[in-house]
């Protein structure tokens, strides 16, 4: 027999390679504008908004492996984000700053959490399972933000302080914070290239994210591919044939849920391990809502789709939200005033602190016009290039013989 | 005894006496047809022998096990499939996939956590699949996405997708409803052609008496919830209860 790399078939082997590739040159491909020039706030390629990208990209990935595949619509998996935030947090204030046991333990918690709020959930479905779930992570938030202040450290959030113990660190002299690392090699640590008058930041922080995220992705496509992948989308299809087939919906769907709560929870490690404090905030509804969005967006269902809605929505959020009205006057500066006025108000109602509103227009037109998401538009532009603008079906391509009569001249 | 044993079964739901001291034996190897009026009870017996309902009174056995209180999916591990009245199928699969999930059910049990393995791995139930898709006449549809294909076929698929878990028992619920008559004639030769080939036990509700002569060994009459006769297809036919009971007392035919 055929021995597939990694396990995979050699289309898979392409696209996993296409997207280690991309994901590797983020910091080239997101910093298209030179630095000064009047589009370089456009830029994206800077550390911050990139391991955002990579982070929100595998909770986005993990989401979809529920959602897409098995059609379970949970509306609380921010939860499993927050609790893998503080796991992580808690792990650089008593073990160590090296990040790798932070990640573990955000993982292993948040794992914990998914399995025991995910067998009461799952006892629903459709509706109901999503209002479940949603007060199961509202359940959290509210506990995140009072009862459970010893902790999560309320609304303050949770943040290392000196007097941590990080029992494997030993003794730190002086009064700065340590800083997350990974055997030594710190996160927030950059190296900085000027070519082309482009400033092209490569980030450890960034660099790490892109390997876990990149890991992560190869666990999804082989998910997706193998004989349990085929039967969560079999949950998905029909419950009734499943059950009169032998099979039990119940620990697929369980283990569909505390994957991508995993997923979830790898995410929020990350974050921590980007920026070391944990918050409540990171658990309210608004966060659960925007990674349905996401996996939307980019097509749920599909491999690449999260991403790359993951990708649009922090790219919008990060870019869009620091156009102020100050911004804009540069811009329109050439126009008379009283137009520049109206033009720059209108404007200002979907850049800076309007851009939710760019966003929700962007996620209505992709809703309405391409049911399956940005990758069904990807698909449609690639066969369009290939084969021309080609005809859907035959009433796309009217038959000359069969061309209804020209109407009447109106005299 | 039969490999189906139903002994004393009786179902009420709040008022309605839905099934009263059912008594049926369903014998190896055979097909066995439940015939009866509109709201004679029959899908109510064959939701209690899948796990659907229980019983209130009375016992199912299948091969020397009480079905009773068993998840449909025990059931079926069991040895026992069903075939539903509208078709049911993995509608957004491809044809092959619905083949190869009752596959992994026949020998994996109800839940596997296989998320490593890769589906090309699994050659011996590819070939098993295709094999039984061949059977069918299917082959050729393999990777159609099953919803996009005919009524006619959509049953078909539901078949082959029971018979490749190689069941003991085959429950078919009114199999040719709603179908055209071409349609149903060629269920009708697939069901005879299984009949013949295989050590398999049918049992089958159907409304079109077409079917239920050119199939069944053995032929039970429900009526308000009770069997009236069990006997040939020969006997029933001219019996004057079972005329009786489709058509009403009083009802000169």
């Amino acid at each position: 027999m055929k021995k597939n790399l990694l396990g995979l078939n050699p289309k898979d082997t392409k696209f996993l390679l296409i997207v280690v590739l991309l994901t590797l040159f983020t910091p080239i491909l997101l910093q298209p504008f030179a630095a000064g020039s009047e589009l370089a706030q456009f830029n994206g390629g800077y550390p911050d908004l990139m391991q955002k990208i990579a982070i929100f990209g595998i909770f986005a990935v993990g989401f979809n492996i529920l959602f897409g595949l098995t059609g379970y619509l949970s509306f609380g998996h921010a939860a499993f984000l927050g609790i893998g935030s503080y796991a992580a947090v808690w792990m650089f204030k008593l073990l160590t700053m090296n990040v790798i046991p932070g990640i573990i333990l955000a993982m292993v918690v948040s794992g914990l959490f998914a399995a025991a709020i995910g067998y009461v959930s799952l006892r629903r479905s459709g509706i109901y399972f999503s209002i479940l779930t949603l007060a199961f992570a509202q359940m959290c938030y509210k506990m995140a933000y009072s009862v459970l202040t010893p902790l999560t450290n309320g609304e303050t959030g949770l943040q290392l302080t000196l007097n941590d113990p990080r029992i494997l660190d030993g003794a730190r002299e002086g009064s700065s914070l340590p800083v997350t690392n990974i055997f030594g090699l710190a996160m927030n640590s950059s190296y900085k290239v000027e070519a082309l008058g482009r400033v092209f930041t490569f980030n450890v922080g960034f660099y790490f994210c892109a390997v876990i995220a990149i890991l992560a992705f190869y666990v999804a496509i082989r998910l997706f591919r193998s004989p349990f992948g085929m039967m969560l989308r079999a949950v998905k299809s029909n419950q009734q044939r499943m059950t009169y087939t032998g099979l039990d919906p119940k620990p697929y769907t369980l283990a569909a849920f505390v994957i991508s709560g995993m997923y979830a929870g790898l995410a929020g490690g990350l974050l921590a391990a980007m920026d070391p404090l944990a918050g409540a905030d990171r658990m309210l509804w608004t966060a659960s809502g925007e990674v349905v969005i996401m996996t939307i967006l980019g097509g749920a269902g599909t491999l690449m789709g999260p991403v790359l809605g993951a990708g649009v929505i922090k790219y919008l959020e990060n870019i869009f939200s620091k156009i102020n009205e100050g911004v804009l006057h540069d811009w329109f500066s050439f126009l008379p005033d009283g137009v520049e006025d109206v033009v720059i108000w209108v404007f200002a109602r979907f850049t800076g602190e309007g851009w939710h509103l760019t966003l929700g227009v962007t996620f209505m037109l992709v809703v309405t016009f391409l049911p399956g998401g940005l990758i069904e538009g990807l698909k449609r532009l690639g066969s369009r290039i290939r084969n021309g603008s080609q005809k859907r079906d035959k009433y796309d391509n009217p038959d000359p013989e069969h061309r209804p009569d020209p109407g009447k001249h109106v005299v | 005894m039969g490999i189906l044993e139903v002994k004393g079964v009786g179902k009420r739901f709040g008022g309605l006496q839905a099934l009263g001291n059912v008594n049926l034996s369903v014998q190896e190897n055979t097909v066995h047809a439940i015939i009866g009026p509109n709201g004679a009870g029959k899908s109510t017996l064959l939701n209690c022998l899948v796990g659907k309902l229980i019983p209130d009174e009375g016992s199912v056995t299948f091969a020397g096990t009480s079905v009773l209180g068993k998840k449909p999916h025990e059931i079926n591990q069991l040895g026992i499939s069903r075939v539903f009245q509208t078709p049911e199928i993995f509608g957004d699969l491809t044809v092959m996939e619905n083949m190869m999930i009752p596959c992994f059910a026949k020998r994996d049990g109800a839940f596997r956590m296989h998320a490593i393995e890769s589906m090309e791995a699994e050659t011996d139930l590819i070939a098993k699949a295709e094999a039984m898709l061949d059977d069918v006449g299917m082959l050729d549809k393999r990777d159609m996405i099953a919803s996009s294909m005919s009524r006619g076929d959509k049953r078909r698929l539901e078949i082959a997708m029971c018979l490749v878990q190689e069941p003991k028992l085959l429950l078919l619920d009114e199999p040719t409803a709603g179908m055209a008559r071409a349609d149903t004639n060629n269920t009708i030769a697939l069901l005879k052609e299984i009949k013949e080939k295989r050590d398999i036990t049918i049992a089958i509700i159907e409304h079109d008496m077409h079917v239920v002569f050119s199939l069944a060994d053995r032929i039970t009459v429900l009526a308000q919830g009770t069997p009236l006769v069990e006997d040939t297809p020969d006997n029933i036919k001219g019996n004057p209860k079972v005329k009786e009971a489709y058509l009403g007392e009083t009802q000169q035919v």
